[in-house]
């Protein structure tokens, strides 16, 4: 166990995973206890091989109902999150960027992220507190700008008929307009070219602060070179085999997840 | 939603005629016996002071309704009691309607839908008129020196009888169905418009602005003539619940296009949940010429409403848009009907439905192609949005070709708001039925953005609170 990891431990963090098991609706057990603790201003990476169960963990984090958190905790700056719905928790300041967005047809993107915005506003109001249309579209402009999304995209339907490369901009362009606190990217990096991995990385990194942390799911190293996580969390059947900084994911680009692998063979990981 | 109750019945406000109040001349108390007898039928004649082949023409109609069947088609009829109707009733000022005077649920409703200020003053028949008169007045300036007629149906034949004799139930014959017949023994308001050639009118005709004018009735008659390489587009009705203690709404629209003329009809109507809507809508459009109609349907207990096109001329081209939100207890048996004549005639049929709680909501459409309408194309996409388990579909599609060289298109889908879409839209902070009212508002868009912007936004509006179950 790495140092950083035993220092977090003493105070409370932001978002806690705490044994966390996850099982499928047919029982199926994927993620078989996950201790995790991530901070705003941190930058996560938890890196598996494919099938490992990392999409699980990410879809269990926003409550995705189709996978049942069985076993552990799972709090967001104390509170439990795991009787919260995805809104809820979305209310409260969690994101996930999705590996494969889904296309709302008729929907643009603008109406879409006023809507969004609007629903977060409420939940925190308490009552329809709309986000005047002004300053809802200089931050879009600029958000839009800075991801280097193309105007058009604005008033395109959300994700319908959109690139790989642009579905994984508005994503993290819904991320930077909904402001969580704590953002998961499930493989934000796959399908992306380089330059597109760039601005996206960038994008990532420029929000991590003090008034965010992430969570980047990859099974790659690819993406880490622009995003320089803070920590790296080696996931491999359904649990955390290794943790280090930022080393460790070179150790993996050179040795492959096969090095790790005796370890949980070997009853090990924790 | 509601029951008729005794006190508001006779008012029959928001159903029938809600304008009253404004001119001495309409200051008066008339009503016709409930149900239906050549004795109410000629009365109601004699009360409109109308032209004896109008008279003659309403009770020839009558005959034909009497002695019409139901249809057995489409949706249940049976219920329906037509000796327990008012066919004609024309309220006082004393009477006026006030926004007090209406049911909660309605009262509540137009306050939740935002309705504009004007419409909803109109609607209420309260406050407030006088603005929208000055609009009204202006508007009817301007196209009467365009010599535009745009008038309620009453006033059309009394101004412009020859006009109207010309071509009133020409496109719908008073015998085309059981219904048709009905409206042309019994009708009242409606509109009557007329646009002389060449003319372009920029902005919207609205019934509601017709303040002077019966419109939305019961059995409303509306007459447009659109001359050669004019342009118009009509709105009637508007989202809020049409409240009405009278349960059947029967209405014929007939259109000419003449060539190179264009004219589009947009109707939306949200009658309440007790309302027969049943109605017969054509058009004819002649060489180049082009109809559109784009039709919303979400109240009512049952429409059966099929807007047809008769393509008579080279290249004319005809489009139906519609859309029907079928809720708990409700049936929209709807669609539209393309007909070509003439060579080189287009035509797209798009129907978007949507049911949920038990709604049923059907498409029924006929696509006819006559021999010698060489290379006609048509294209009809019906996309159905199924919302649980109780809820139904059905697709009718007639098709009759009698011509070898035409290009013929058919698609229907039916869908299911997917666990992974909610998923991913919950997971941005909207609520379940935010999620869900989203992904049926992008369904139903490729109609809406064709709508006037205050329309479409009381659309999306009022499909939230269908997706909410607030609104029967």
């Amino acid at each position: 166990m790495g140092t950083p990891t035993g220092a977090r431990i003493l105070i409370m963090a932001l978002l806690e995973l705490k044994n966390l098991h996850v099982a499928l609706e047919d029982g199926t057990e994927i993620v078989k206890g996950v201790d995790l603790a991530v901070n705003t201003n941190e930058t996560h990476a938890v890196m598996g091989p494919n099938g490992s169960g990392k999409s699980t963990l990410a879809y269990a984090l926003m409550g995705h109902p189709a996978y049942e958190i069985t076993e552990g905790e799972l709090l967001l700056d104390g509170e439990d999150l795991t009787q919260m719905e995805a809104d809820r928790r979305a209310q409260n300041g969690l994101f996930l960027a999705f590996q494969y967005p889904h296309a709302v047809p008729g929907v643009t993107v603008t109406s879409f992220m006023r809507s969004a915005i609007n629903a977060v506003r409420k939940a925190k109001a308490g009552e329809d507190d709309p986000i005047p249309i002004p300053e809802f579209r200089q931050e879009l402009m600029a958000a839009m700008e800075q991801l280097k999304v193309p105007r058009e995209m604005a008033s395109r339907y959300l994700n319908e008929g959109f690139s790989g490369g642009e579905k994984k901009r508005v994503e993290i362009l819904q991320m930077a307009m909904l402001k969580p606190r704590i953002a998961v990217l499930d493989e934000t990096d796959s399908g992306l070219d380089i330059d597109a991995l760039k601005i996206v990385a960038g994008g990532v990194k420029d929000l991590v602060g003090p008034n965010m942390g992430a969570i980047v799911i990859t099974h790659y190293q690819r993406i880490l070179n622009y995003i320089d996580p803070d920590y790296v969390h080696v996931f491999v059947d359904g649990r955390i085999v290794e943790e280090g900084g930022p080393e460790l994911a070179h150790k993996l680009e050179a040795e492959g997840y096969e090095a790790f692998t005796p370890a949980l063979a070997a009853g090990g990981g924790e | 939603m509601m029951a008729a109750t005794p006190e508001t019945e006779i008012v029959a406000g928001i159903g029938n005629d809600y304008k009253y109040g404004f001119h001495d001349e309409e200051n008066y108390v008339f009503k016709s016996e409930r149900g239906l007898s050549a004795e109410v039928v000629a009365a109601i004649s004699e009360r409109k002071n109308e032209p004896d082949w109008m008279r003659k023409f309403r009770l020839k109609s009558l005959e034909y309704f009497m002695a019409r069947p139901l249809p057995e088609w489409g949706g249940d009829l049976s219920q329906i009691d037509f000796d327990n109707i008012y066919y004609y009733i024309k309220p006082t000022a004393e009477q006026a309607n006030t926004w007090e005077d209406l049911p909660p649920d309605i009262k509540n409703t137009w306050d939740r839908l935002g309705i504009p200020e004007a419409e909803r003053n109109f609607l209420a028949g309260v406050g407030a008129q006088y603005e929208s008169e000055v609009v009204y007045h202006k508007l009817q300036e301007k196209l009467e020196s365009q010599g535009v007629i745009f008038k309620d149906m009453d006033s059309g034949l009394r101004d412009h009888e020859e006009l109207v004799k010309q071509y009133f139930g020409t496109i719908i014959p008073q015998n085309d169905n059981k219904f048709a017949a009905l409206n042309s023994a019994v009708w009242s308001g409606g509109s009557f418009i007329y646009v002389p050639p060449g003319v372009s009118i920029e902005m919207p005709l609205q019934a509601y602005f017709r303040i002077n004018a019966e419109n939305m009735g019961q059995f409303e008659r509306t007459l447009i003539i659109v001359d050669e390489g004019a342009y118009v587009h009509y709105v009637e009705g508007c989202t809020a619940p049409i409240y009405t203690t009278d349960s059947l709404h029967s209405a014929v629209v007939e259109i000419i296009v003449k060539e190179g003329g264009r004219c589009r009809y947009t109707t939306i109507q949200n009658w309440s949940t007790n309302v027969y809507n049943l109605v017969t809508k054509r058009a004819v459009a002649y060489k180049d010429a082009t109809m559109e109609w784009v039709d919303g349907n979400l109240g009512s207990k049952l429409t059966m409403k099929y807007p047809a096109i008769w393509l008579l001329g080279e290249r004319a081209h005809g489009e139906v848009l519609s859309i029907a939100f079928a809720n708990e207890g409700q049936h929209q048996d709807a669609g539209g009907k393309a007909v070509h004549v003439a060579p080189k005639t287009t035509s797209t049929i798009t129907s978007k439905s949507i049911s949920k709680n038990g709604g049923r909501a059907s498409y029924r459409g006929l696509l006819e192609v006559a021999k010698g309408a060489e290379g006609a194309k048509s294209k009809v996409v019906c996309d159905a949005l199924i919302l649980d388990e109780d809820s139904r579909t059905d697709t009718y599609p007639y098709i009759s070709i009698d011509e070898n060289n035409v290009d013929i298109g058919h698609e229907a889908t039916v869908s299911k708001i997917g666990e992974e879409q909610l998923f991913y839209l919950m997971s941005r902070g909207l609520s379940e039925a935010e999620a869900a009212a989203m992904i049926v508002s992008g369904f139903v868009e490729p109609i809406t953005k064709e709508l006037p912007l205050e329309y479409a936004v009381e659309m999306n509006r009022l499909i939230q609170l269908q997706m909410e179950g607030s609104v029967g």
